[in-house]
């Protein structure tokens, strides 16, 4: 049953993701983000915040938590609309290739219900679901999307040496387990209670302010 | 046009994008444009526009490196309406969003026919890259790859997926290749090597009506659409 | 899932917090007495509460939070509750900053702030900066529950470590915070925040990148300053700045879900500037 999990959680399965850089690179820009260090304390904060968030919802997603619910708790976890548009753009883009991969009704009526697209941790704990896989590696595969994505384009932004970045990300694994082990007993708690207050809701301000600062730039290499 | 067989040239199916939209009516014929940096892909879409836009319903998605460059080329000069053209990040990394990933060119092309729909045709412009970069046949339904004789005459010789297996070759710049030294026939004679029965043709944007022989194709490309 | 998001859960809590302050607003109905009522406006254990001035005519009435000893301590469980019935105005402050020290015993101290504003009522909540103070842990939940059509201006600061916590232990404490606002029964704002030593990643570059205060203003139904700035930036940047504008630091107004809900976040490196962040978006020069 991991081979799903592999499937969706694989950088190169075509829901959009390669073309944003999680706030990335606003925080090359700034200079903030210089060297693997710095990536891997970008990537920590990320992993621990939005990274949380995105497992928690997606974990109660593929738990059977209603999705309606789910969304407008998304909504509120998200404050900045350049970060509200872009993960429902992203939600709707994997969407569509989930729906490729493991079709199912639910599928298709989380795509009626949200014609603009509905949040991405959403729609990868249906996708999960859908594909087979337990809530717990729901909540894995949104840990991983949440660190994997900016540490790609990382790659590419300042040119930083690949096994370097790639053994940042293998240090952070161990991390990733333990956030996605806490995002999946809320999301029992959050489908025990049938209400969404037990979910993370862990938030960074530098993401948000980043990610209003990107949408406004007229130049830039990644969507978000 | 890869529409007449149900296998591409290696055997695979061919596009799975549905071809109708809801309702049955066929969506826009969508063709893109791909080829190296400068050697006149945002020339070649302008000048379509241009040449088609009195008798088609027509939209442009560009996929820069820098966002909004190509796109905001087009607006300057006019050459469709802004609401009908798109631009879409692709993350350093155009051909991804051309081939491997083509999400968000596919919601840009959906966003268009939705907003400014029912649309003819739909041309999708690659960023500038390199001699490899072709679009994926479940984004397009026919590609269009642009070089110059600028170039070097040598890069019909040297293939690639670009030169050998794009629906149309057009060779750019014809104007100047006494300047640089290309030998147009050998051009020619190469590109027939490599892409047998598939056609090339050669041309000049830059002067009155060069763009004239492409315009032709494509309709002959939408025509085809339509009937099928 | 409408059922189990209006169903305004409390946050889960071992016990009960130990002192609660109250306040309740309402509109003075009496004759020639239009205004702002308090009658009820009391104070727990270490939180005390002050009439600053009678809510007469439009003016609010003014309540100040004063400490009326060290706290809130590791161990502590305080809580305030203000509600605002229809068509009252309440503002409150707060004397002095609330810094948050280690106690006796280890553990972190609990501070639960509860709002409740009614339709056409205007509640103003201003008080001073959070500040965690080395070794200390403080736990702030706030929630808040607006009908349709009430006011709000919500400020909230948190600053990392006195001068002395940074010279002297060259850490702060940690502060960890929830904020939590529904609208007319759906959840508009709902963000968790964990910051100093023990909190993953929180002073590198997705979360403060070395600043030392963050802090929002959340308004619904009202401008983040008055008089209403002419043109309020989407971002301002700090002064001084070099090159392109900082993108690390500074302020940005977000649009929240709901209905006329604003929340004007920042980044800075200390109080002062934070504080000028929040009050004068307007004016980033």
């Amino acid at each position: 049953m991991s081979g799903a999990l592999l499937l969706l959680a694989d950088g190169r399965f075509p829901a959009g993701g390669h073309a944003h850089s999680g706030g990335v690179e606003v925080a090359v820009r700034a200079g903030l983000v210089k060297d693997a260090d710095s990536l891997a304390a970008f990537l920590t904060g990320r992993l621990h915040t939005t990274g949380l968030t995105a497992a928690g919802l997606a974990a109660a997603a593929a738990d059977g938590f209603d999705p309606t619910g789910l969304d407008e708790a998304a909504d509120a976890r998200t404050p900045s609309p350049a970060l509200r548009a872009t993960s429902r753009r992203l939600g709707r883009q994997l969407l569509r290739a989930a729906r490729a991969c493991w079709p199912d009704p639910v599928l298709d009526g989380l795509a009626a219900a949200h014609p603009g697209g509905a949040h991405q941790s959403v729609v990868l704990g249906l996708a999960a679901r859908a594909a087979g896989l337990a809530p717990a590696e729901a909540a894995l595969a949104a840990a991983h999307e949440s660190v994997n994505g900016p540490a790609t384009a990382c790659t590419r932004l300042l040119g930083l040496d690949p096994y370097q970045v790639v053994a940042v990300l293998a240090r952070l694994a161990p991390e990733l387990d333990t956030v996605a082990d806490a995002a999946t007993r809320a999301a029992a708690e959050a489908v025990r209670r049938q209400d969404a207050w037990p979910l993370p809701a862990a938030s960074a301000p530098l993401l948000d302010l980043f990610a209003e600062r990107h949408s406004a730039w007229k130049v830039r290499l990644f969507a978000s | 046009m890869h529409r007449d067989h149900p296998t591409d040239e290696f055997g695979a199916p061919r596009a799975t994008a549905p071809t109708e939209l809801s309702g049955g009516r066929r969506r826009a014929l969508r063709i893109g444009l791909g080829g190296p940096v400068g050697s006149g892909k945002t020339a070649t879409v302008a000048a379509l526009c241009r040449a088609l836009r009195a008798e088609l319903s027509l939209a442009v998605v560009t996929n820069d490196i820098y966002t909004t460059e190509d796109a905001e080329f087009l607006l300057r000069h006019a050459v469709l309406p802004p609401e009908r053209i798109t631009a879409v990040e692709t993350g350093c990394c155009p051909h991804t969003a051309i081939r491997d990933d083509i999400s968000a060119n596919l919601e840009a092309v959906e966003e268009l026919e939705a907003s400014v729909g029912p649309l003819d045709l739909v041309l999708l412009e690659s960023g500038g890259d390199n001699l490899t970069a072709t679009f994926s046949r479940g984004l397009v339904d026919a590609q269009i790859f642009v070089i110059d004789v600028a170039g070097g005459d040598k890069i019909p010789r040297k293939g690639g997926p670009g030169v050998s297996g794009s629906d149309l070759l057009v060779v750019n710049k014809t104007d100047l290749a006494p300047l640089v030294g290309a030998d147009l026939a050998v051009m020619a004679r190469d590109a027939k090597a490599q892409r047998g029965e598939l056609p090339t043709l050669f041309c000049s944007l830059a002067e009155p009506d060069g763009v004239a022989p492409i315009a032709g194709w494509v309709r002959e490309q939408l025509a085809r659409w339509r009937a099928h | 899932m409408a059922r189990a998001l209006t169903a305004a859960a409390a946050p889960v809590r071992g016990e009960l917090p130990v002192s609660v302050a109250r306040i309740v607003a309402v509109p003075d109905t009496r004759e020639d007495h239009a205004g702002t009522l308090l009658p009820v406006l009391s104070g727990a254990g270490p939180l005390a509460l002050r009439r600053l001035r009678a809510g007469r005519g439009p003016a609010p009435a003014e309540v100040a939070l004063v400490g009326a000893m060290a706290a809130p301590l590791g161990g502590d469980r305080i809580a305030v509750t203000a509600r605002v019935e229809a068509g009252a105005r309440l503002r409150v402050t707060s004397v002095a900053a609330t810094v948050s020290l280690p106690g006796p015993q280890p553990g972190p101290a609990w501070y639960d702030v509860e709002l409740t504003v009614a339709a056409g009522a205007t509640l103003e909540w201003l008080p001073e900066p959070v500040v965690a103070a080395a070794g200390s842990h403080l736990q702030l939940t706030t929630l808040i529950t607006l009908e349709a059509g009430a006011r709000l201006r919500y400020r909230e600061e948190q600053i990392l470590g006195r001068q002395h916590d940074w010279t002297v232990h060259g850490r702060p404490g940690r502060l960890t915070s929830r904020l939590t606002v529904r609208q007319a029964g759906r959840l508009i704002l709902d963000q968790q925040s964990d910051l100093g030593p023990g909190a993953p990643g929180w002073d590198g570059p997705a979360v403060l990148a070395g600043h030392r205060a963050t802090g929002q203003l959340l308004t619904v139904g009202l401008p983040f300053t008055e008089p209403v700035p002419a043109a309020l930036p989407v971002l301002a940047a700090l002064p001084g700045e070099r090159e392109s504008p900082g993108e690390g630091q500074g302020a940005v107004a977000l649009t929240l879900p709901g209905a006329d809900a604003r929340l004007l976040l920042a980044v800075a490196p200390d109080g002062l500037v934070l504080r000028r962040l929040l009050t004068q978006p307007a004016d980033p020069s």
